[in-house]
């Protein structure tokens, strides 16, 4: 039961990272590929029914972890508290530059909320990259199972490392790198004309930077926390996740000067996903590792909720999902195709 | 200030000004509906079109509510990890579940079909548009109750167990959604969204009447607010306000004995309508009584004993109590003086005469802040009541913060949410103003031309 919630878990963030990824990363592109005000208006609605819907992936992964690993979400939320803090504000940022924009035309509100929109963008993947490395690099768990970490201390990994250090540093930059691809090839995929163009152009420039990163990143795991590898050496054929990793960086350069915009955004997607499945692969069972001496690292055995909430959490969760999922794809197929580029016709 | 202090301030703070969004779009979601289903059901094309263009007006308000109400929301599922972990760590096997699941059977509904709703009219039949306002409505309203059923269980925990570990979890799902305090409390929490939303719609009618502009639109609010505001203020008094404090009676006894000002225990308890609290002394000061009510309301009967707080140790009183107190009597004041005008508003509507009484139009136009304040005074009432527990009886507030956030920390982020949340309200103030000095009927044909969102 613990190792299907592990799953469901991941599951969900994987949701999360893959479908808000791309408004993130849309946003972190935003000021240098949109120029004009109808390509911004025309950046915006190619997100804009949709930006939302991917933002409760988050929420409710954090609900479901509550319930099903409850020290996990007291440890983790605790320790995490500055950051965690700072990711609530900026989304905030993020949720009003997106819907106040348009409600003047003044040029100067509108440029104040393009700013906005693209900066807490662009540092909400930092942080989202950089928590992802906390959680991987480990923290210095305490008897009580509890952490506080500071936000750095002297950017090293060890026993006291802080929130930010020269491995969770580098997981911020890749996350900025691999969602703003992520971000352009949407916009490849949803908008015409100038943006279009602009919006590959940047995607095959970033597209050497996510390589290079991926390729310095996953060695650099193994040197933050060696015991990554327990999994893949006990069970070889977990290898073929970075085989994945590098097959979709390929498909995904290969179809971009192909012209064809959904096989390179579905690349991408196979490649967040590879990449936060090998991510949890190197995790498992461990939920939070514990560096230092004092605590042990919290596991999945250790955080599970009790035997009757997760049997009971498992049937409206499975329930749930298929509602979620059917709703998804009425609003992604209504909203199917390019954005139009005159202002008027779009959903009116 | 104490680190147990601030993560006090913080939740509540933070709690309060998110609370001040979804009670206007709950309520809104509800009139929107109805707006739309009269454009459905008139023959009339020209008042169908104006019923169209009324909804396309209040949701872009709805739509600016909306975004706040998320935006100020995903704090507060964070923060019961951030600054209540322990409280998370032995609770979050009960609690967590209506939390999750109100991320998944409310959130993902509400958030693909307002999509749908505002961006989508002209690509949906009208019956299809119709459809997904009413999904955004079901959605905001099952969120509404996963809130209160965390809500009550917090109140009053029923269907767990104590694991060896020291920490709950469920015993019976059926138990934990059918709280009897979850139904009291979720009936009389979305009266008042109804009453927010109401009074918000027949203020800016009054205001459209007053200023003699926008044609039809300020009769069509100005009906709508009243006629609803009328039922949800009587509903929110009989039954759902009087079943709940009748149950509160049976399982909080302190709570209602605080709020009521009741020091000593008394047979005929007489209600204090207004008076100062005067904790030292024990008394109420300058008390204005009726007497008799308060064993009337609570037992049916004016003879019952109504048990004061001097029937339970001091360490099981309301820690704030003459802030319990005060929140109590200005709800119930504030609730009185809604159901006065709402009566007298539809009574002139009745016989023809509401949309040119001036008179009664300036109380209603000026009237629209006071649901958000009677509705919070009733969270605080609620809230302040169940201390000095956390989880009612099982877990006292002192044993639920985070240990390891420190008071300097939690100063932090609280100063935080406070710059945040200016800078928010202007905007808010900025935006709902302009929209409704331009009005329904200079908006363009598409609501949300020059948004995205909008």
């Amino acid at each position: 039961m613990g190792t299907l919630w592990f799953w469901i878990v991941v599951l969900m963030l994987t949701a999360y990272v893959v479908l808000d990824g791309f408004d993130l990363g849309v946003g972190a592109i935003y000021l240098f590929v949109a120029r004009t005000e109808p390509e911004r208006q025309q950046a915006l609605r190619s997100i804009g029914p949709v930006w939302d819907g991917n933002e409760v992936w988050l929420l409710a992964a954090g609900g479901t972890l509550f319930f099903a690993f409850p020290l996990l979400y007291a440890s983790a939320f605790s320790g995490f508290y500055l950051p965690l803090m700072m990711v609530l504000w900026l989304l905030i940022l993020r949720g009003i530059s997106i819907e106040l924009r348009g409600h003047s035309t003044d040029p100067l509100w509108r440029t104040f909320f393009d700013a906005l929109f693209s900066l807490s963008s662009i540092l909400l993947i930092v942080f989202f990259g950089a928590a992802l490395a906390n959680v991987v690099r480990g923290v210095p768990l305490g008897t009580d199972d509890y952490f506080f970490l500071p936000l750095w201390t002297d950017f090293r990994t060890g026993a006291s490392p802080g929130i930010l250090d020269w491995y969770t540093i580098l997981g911020g930059l890749l996350a900025v790198a691999a969602l703003a691809l992520h971000g352009a090839l949407y916009l490849a995929l949803k908008t015409e004309a100038a943006l279009e163009r602009r919006a590959l152009r940047i995607a095959r420039r970033l597209w050497p930077i996510a390589i290079l990163l991926t390729a310095i990143d996953i060695p650099a795991t193994v040197i933050a926390r060696p015991a990554s590898l327990n999994n893949f050496a006990g069970h070889p054929i977990v290898f073929l996740i970075p085989l994945v990793v590098l097959a979709s960086l390929a498909t995904m350069r290969f179809t971009m000067t192909r012209q064809s915009r959904l096989t390179s955004f579905l690349s991408s997607c196979t490649y967040l996903i590879a990449m936060l499945v090998g991510a949890a692969t190197g995790l498992f069972p461990v939920l939070l590792p514990a560096v230092g001496s004092h605590g042990q690292d919290l596991t999945v055995a250790r955080a599970i909720s009790g035997p009757h909430t997760l049997r009971v959490g498992l049937a409206w969760w499975s329930v749930g999902m298929c509602l979620a999922a059917l709703y998804f794809g009425i609003v992604y197929w209504l909203f199917r195709g390019k954005v139009p580029t005159d202002a008027e016709g779009y959903g009116h | 200030m104490d680190a147990l202090t601030l993560h006090r301030i913080h939740f509540a703070f933070t709690i309060t000004y998110h609370y001040l969004f979804p009670q206007l779009t709950m309520g809104l979601a509800l009139l929107i509906v109805v707006l739309k289903t009269l454009a459905l059901r008139t023959v009339d094309p020209e008042a169908s079109a104006n019923y169209d263009k009324s909804s396309r007006f209040w949701a872009k308000i709805f739509a600016i509510n909306f975004l706040l109400g998320v935006v100020t929301g995903i704090p507060m599922e964070f923060q019961f990890g951030t600054n209540w972990s322990e409280f998370s760590r032995r609770t979050g096997g009960v609690i967590g579940m209506p939390l999750a699941m109100e991320g998944i059977f409310s959130f993902f509904l509400e958030s693909a079909f307002l999509g749908l709703f505002l961006f989508g009219e002209k690509r949906l039949s009208r019956t299809m548009h119709w459809l997904s306002a009413v999904l955004v409505f079901i959605g905001s309203w099952i969120s509404g109750f996963f809130i209160i059923v965390t809500n009550a269980w917090m109140q009053h925990p029923v269907g767990y167990t104590l694991l060896p570990n020291g920490v709950y979890e469920v015993a019976s799902f059926r138990q934990l959604l059918f709280n009897p305090w979850a139904w009291l409390e979720y009936a009389h929490n979305m009266c008042a969204a109804v009453v927010t939303g109401s009074f918000v719609m027949a203020a800016v009618g009054a205001l459209y009447l007053l200023q003699n502009r926008e044609g039809p639109y300020g009769r069509i609010f100005l009906k709508l607010g009243v006629v609803a505001g009328f039922i949800s203020c009587v509903l929110q008094v009989f039954p759902t306000g009087d079943l709940h404090g009748k149950y509160m009676a049976k399982h909080q006894p302190t709570a209602i004995a605080a709020m009521e000002g009741l020091f000593h225990s008394e047979k005929g308890a007489g209600m204090i309508l207004m008076g100062q609290p005067n904790y030292d002394a024990q008394t109420i000061d300058n008390p204005l009584v009726v007497n008799k009510v308060l064993s009337f309301l609570i037992y049916g009967t004016t003879a019952a004993e109504v048990q004061g707080l001097d029937h339970f140790p001091r360490d099981q009183w309301p820690s704030t109590l003459p802030l319990l107190f005060y929140s109590y009597h200005i709800m119930v004041g504030l609730g009185t003086w809604f159901g006065a005008l709402m009566a007298i508003a539809a009574f002139l509507l009745w016989r023809g005469k509401l949309y040119a009484a001036n008179w009664i139009l300036w109380p209603i136009l000026l009237s629209w802040p006071l649901p958000y304040i009677a509705t919070t005074a009733g969270w605080m009432t609620a809230e302040i009541g169940r201390q000095p527990w956390l989880v009612y009886g099982l877990i006292r507030t002192a044993q639920g913060s985070s240990i390891h956030v420190t008071a300097g920390n939690s100063l932090f982020t609280l100063l935080g949410f406070l710059g945040m949340y200016t800078a928010l309200s202007l905007l808010w103030i900025i935006t709902v103003y302009n929209h409704i000095q331009t009005g329904p009927q200079a908006a363009p044909h598409a609501a949300h031309t020059d948004s995205v969102t909008v």
